[in-house]
């Protein structure tokens, strides 16, 4: 569209004609028509140089344009990198996982004792991954990566390293330290993903109650398996229990103590709240380290406290006496315990027993087996099984943990006669020790059973509870379990000034066909203190303890459960925030009882008896209506 | 290379006329197109689930080393052959580029590819620098003092055509690089300011026109004004990426990036430059840009063929006009254009086409021996009637 045509006279140079050109400027000025013969000549050479002269001038002029768009862009990189570089928000969260908060992002919540104390955590880790098809060379990377992590196992490490799969996880867990040293080894294809693992930083204190999580932080048992939802639902949430470490603690050494010392496979300890159902504290020996359940042993793993059934001897007499005394016995009255008792192919004895009529006080203080089964089979089949049914011996206890076991309980065709008898001396049924140390703390806190809890009660709450027994029952049986300690087979357990009560227990363990096993026992103590107004059950078993020379020979529940009981209270009572009492009046007066039974103070004393008495309760087989008077009149000395 | 100044073999001749400030320019930025490749492609390549992470890379590799002989040994022809290449190149490319509205793959939306084995090779790439020397031959031709020859309408009647194929690709911005530089042709040729304006007017009405005819133009438009009001996530991650690189970078391999831009290989790959190596490197870059660009014009100066002037022009122009779209895109200065940064972005065709373009420009502006301002050695140039200086 520029184009000139030739003919066109060129009009006088551009007066902005480069001065490169000096010829042109040495020539003369054209003339306006200039006559041909000349022009023939010099006009295409000079219109020439004029439109190279224009050339050159325009070239200039984009030159200058260049020059100015990449100064431009020179100018707007210089901004967008050092002078106002934009805010790299996803730049960064590309090139660098966050620094970890101060509280870590989880995705589970922690669990913690009454107190606030770390029981299970979660903390972010770095998990290291492989993609295998990124991976040149996979021997010559695994023995790199083996240098930093000696503890892979070079074969599978190569295994894993190859391969067309696109993920392959190496390593689950590494410190940062070891984060930085295979960044440094520069292998291609190896990257970290950020993961958290759970940390039980008591380790095996509380193992059976916490549980434990699989690979992948998943619940598999106990706590963390019960409240699997809750604690991913709300991870910012703190699970408070009701344990308390401390109490924990000094339960879990005093039963391991009690079991080396007299060679037991194992045991169980529970501390409760008598007045919530709070478990304060539970222990099963052996235990394992909940941050390392794979290696943990059958055995091990198994709760004792929940899940083992043991037929739960003489503890289950205070069930049988408060059953008795609901059903209208007096304390004062009682069974003769004179001869065995032989009900078809069985025989029922005494151990080390007197053989004679005893009252109430003295049948638990001295713990006899017929007086009970007398006792119980007084109340009557029917009774005696809705009385345990009641007190929730017979059905599977709802505390929070997904290992309980249900009782083992006569069925109701089956429950006969001398199933009431043995049962009445705590045999014939298995129950687990937490469905004791439940009993127990009924008994004491005033006949309320609340079913045990594993989460803290908040402070000022009253727990839901069933009332099974009667306050004046719940008083007397307090009164005689303190007796048991101060005059009978419970004495090892008594810590001055705590004013402890309870019941030993030793039972014949049962085989797998079903008989007693010899020397294989279960030698358990329940207990409550302190007793004028308890505050905590105390329950502590040994499995199979062997008798020794400081025991005198003896494996019995008196020897072996109840000193590791006062053990326990001696140590746990000042946790607990209790001082020892001094023994005043009124206190004697609250939880003392003779051995006869009668003058309790509060209740009506038939200090001086009237005959009538003894003919309420007992059965036309037993004798103690006739023989009771003589009876107590020798008791009264001691 | 050593060689001496009486070496008259080809490669000897070569080498002591051709501007070798401007081919190290070059060469300088194939290099970078390959430190550039091993950075950006792996990560896309498998982002886009490539048999093989090198795959871009490889044949990048392939190309560049292509592209380096390819300018080498256009550079080696004399004007005449530059013309000659350049008539059979346009002739071919033209065809190819109207046959890919027939039989040409559609690839996000647009036919700009044809289907040949092992690469898809993108003709309107080569005729970019082949119509430049023809349309710098055709202005010339017209504008040669007792010319016959209607160059300038037969240039216009081509670049027409060219732009009636481009707009049914569709790839305007492929039409908005040809008919910048056919201007600039005319501009340096000469054209006077009048109509200058008129055209700058009808681009600007043009222009104004495509933002209310075409609405991605217009909501390109006005991303670019105002980031928040649409997706502009490319360019806020490469200026993130910039921010990110800092004064000197985050060192090689260690930009994010590339990972999450889906072009971090080709439109941004400016980007990821700034990010692992920083300012400094990316200010190399455009100064070797700038360097190319403006030492070609300044160089054009002392020639004396109009020819040679105006397919300098439009090789140059194009050159710096694709670094300048690339970089001020990647950068926000302008809106976002998908153009290639010439030899460091992948692309085959692009590669390819951009050293056959810098090819001809280092031909064309070789010292000629017994020429001079005024002179032409070259007899089939047109411009000088045999007895004009006699």
């Amino acid at each position: 569209m520029t184009h000139i045509p030739p003919h066109t006279p060129v009009a006088a140079p551009a007066p902005h004609s480069a001065p490169a050109d000096a010829p042109m400027l040495r020539r003369p000025a054209m003339p306006a028509d200039p006559p041909r013969a000349v022009v023939r000549v010099t006009q295409p050479d000079l219109m020439r140089r004029a439109i190279l002269d224009k050339t050159r001038g325009r070239l200039v002029i984009a030159a200058f344009g260049f020059a100015t768009l990449f100064g431009a862009v020179a100018l707007k990189l210089a901004m967008a990198t050092v002078i106002h570089p934009a805010e790299p928000r996803r730049a960064v969260a590309l090139s660098r996982p966050p620094a970890p908060p101060a509280e870590a992002p989880v995705a589970r919540a922690t669990v913690t004792d009454r107190n606030g104390e770390i029981l299970a955590v979660s903390l972010p880790l770095t998990a290291l991954y492989a993609n295998p098809r990124q991976i040149e060379n996979a021997p010559e990377a695994a023995d790199r990566l083996r240098r930093v992590l000696p503890e892979l196992d070079r074969e599978r490490l190569i295994q894993r390293l190859s391969g067309e799969r696109q993920f392959a996880y190496i390593a689950r867990a590494l410190t940062p330290r070891q984060v930085a040293q295979v960044n440094t080894l520069g292998i291609p294809g190896l990257y970290f993903e950020e993961a958290e693992r759970r940390f039980f930083p008591q380790g095996r204190t509380a193992a059976h109650i916490i549980g434990g999580v699989d690979v992948d932080g998943n619940g598999i048992a106990g706590v963390e398996r019960s409240f699997d939802q809750r604690l991913r639902a709300q991870p910012n949430e703190r699970l408070r229990l009701s344990l308390d470490i401390r109490v924990q603690l000094a339960l879990r050494e005093a039963v391991q103590r009690a079991i080396d010392e007299f060679n037991g496979i194992g045991g169980a300890g529970v501390v409760m709240d008598v007045n919530t159902g709070e478990v304060l504290s539970m222990v099963s020996l052996p235990d394992y380290d909940a941050n390392d359940v794979g290696a943990a042993t059958n055995d091990q793993r198994f709760n004792r406290v929940t899940v083992g059934v043991y037929e739960p001897g003489s503890t289950f007499k205070l069930l049988t006496a408060s059953m008795a005394l609901e059903n209208g016995l007096q304390p004062w009255q009682g069974y003769d315990a004179s001869r065995p008792i032989s009900v078809g192919r069985f025989t029922i004895n005494d151990y080390r027993g007197k053989g004679r009529w005893l009252a109430l006080p003295e049948i638990l203080a001295y713990s006899s087996n017929l007086a009970s089964a007398h006792m119980a089979a007084a109340v009557g089949v029917n009774r005696h099984r809705d009385f345990l049914q009641r007190m929730g011996m017979t059905a599977r206890l709802r505390i929070e943990i997904p290992e309980t076991a249900l009782p083992l309980v006569p069925s109701q065709r089956t429950w006969r006669e001398l199933n009431t008898m043995t049962i009445g001396f705590g045999h014939g049924i298995s129950v687990t020790p937490l469905h004791v140390a439940t009993a127990g703390a009924t008994i004491a806190n005033g006949g309320i059973l609340r079913q045990p809890t594993i989460l803290a009660v908040p402070p000022g709450t009253q727990r839901e509870g069933t009332r099974v027994i009667s306050e004046r029952t719940s008083e007397i049986m307090r009164r005689m379990m303190r007796l048991v300690v101060t005059d009978g087979s419970g004495r090892g357990a008594d810590v001055p000034g705590y004013f402890v009560g309870g019941k030993t227990g030793t039972a014949q363990k049962t085989g797998p066909r079903g008989g007693y096993l010899e020397n294989k026992r279960i030698a358990a103590f329940i207990g409550a203190f302190p007793m004028y107004a308890p505050r905590y059950a105390v329950y502590v078993m040994v499995d199979e303890p062997k008798p020794n020379a400081r025991s005198h020979g003896f494996a019995t529940a008196g020897w072996v459960a109840a000193p590791a009981a006062g053990m326990v209270i001696s140590r746990i009572a000042p946790i607990l925030g209790m001082l020892p009492e001094p023994v005043t009046p009124e206190i004697t007066r609250a939880i003392t009882m003779p051995m006869n039974g009668r003058g309790i103070p509060g209740y009506n004393p038939p200090a001086a008896a009237p005959a009538t008495r003894p003919a309420a309760p007992a059965r036309p087989s037993g004798q103690p209506a006739a023989a009771a008077p003589q009876r107590e009149a020798s008791l009264v000395p001691r | 290379m050593a060689f001496s100044r009486a070496d008259t073999s080809v490669l000897g001749r070569w080498w002591w006329t051709v501007d070798r400030w401007t081919l190290g320019a070059l060469l300088i930025l194939i290099g970078f197109g390959y430190v550039m490749m091993l950075a950006a492609s792996p990560a896309v390549a498998e982002r886009i689930g490539a048999s093989s992470r090198h795959m871009f890379f490889i044949k990048q590799v392939a190309y560049l080393a292509m592209a380096a002989l390819l300018m080498v040994s256009v550079s080696l022809l004399s004007v005449r052959g530059v013309r000659r290449l350049a008539l059979l190149g346009f002739t071919a490319a033209l065809v190819l580029t109207a046959a890919t509205l027939v039989v040409g793959v559609e690839i996000k939306g647009a036919r700009r590819w044809l289907p040949i084995p092992a690469l898809s090779l993108q003709p309107s790439e080569f005729l970019k620098p082949f119509f430049a020397v023809v349309a710098a031959w055709l202005i010339a031709e017209g504008k040669a003092p007792g010319s016959k020859v209607w160059g300038a309408t037969i240039a216009l009647v081509l670049y027409l055509t060219i732009a009636a194929i481009l707009k049914g690709q569709p790839d305007i911005g492929m039409l908005i690089v040809i008919s910048a530089v056919f201007f600039a042709q005319f501009f340096v040729a000469g054209m006077n300011l009048f109509l200058v304006g008129a055209v700058g007017g009808i681009g600007v009405a043009g222009a104004v026109a495509a933002y209310f005819m075409f609405p991605h133009v217009q909501s390109r438009v006005q991303r670019f004004l105002d980031p928040s009001s649409g997706d502009s996530y490319q360019v806020s991650v490469a200026l993130e990426a910039f921010a990110n690189g800092g004064l000197l970078g985050r060192g090689p391999g260690e930009g994010r990036v590339k990972n999450v831009l889906p072009d971090a290989h080709a439109d941004f790959v400016f980007a990821v430059a700034a990010e692992e190596y920083g300012m400094v490197l990316c200010l190399v870059i455009i100064a070797l840009f700038a360097y190319v660009v403006v030492r070609g014009l300044m160089r054009l100066l002392g020639e004396s063929d109009l020819f040679v002037m105006l397919a300098g022009t439009g090789l140059l122009t194009q050159f710096g006009l694709q670094a300048f779209v690339n970089m001020g895109s990647t950068l926000h200065l302008i809106p976002t254009k998908g153009m290639t940064l010439p030899f460091v972005s992948y692309g085959g065709s692009s590669v390819l086409a951009i050293a056959i373009g810098m090819g001809m420009l280092l031909a064309l502006t070789r010292r000629r021996t017994g020429t001079r301002a005024g002179e032409d050695a070259d007899p089939a140039a047109p411009a000088v009637p045999a007895g004009g200086l006699r």
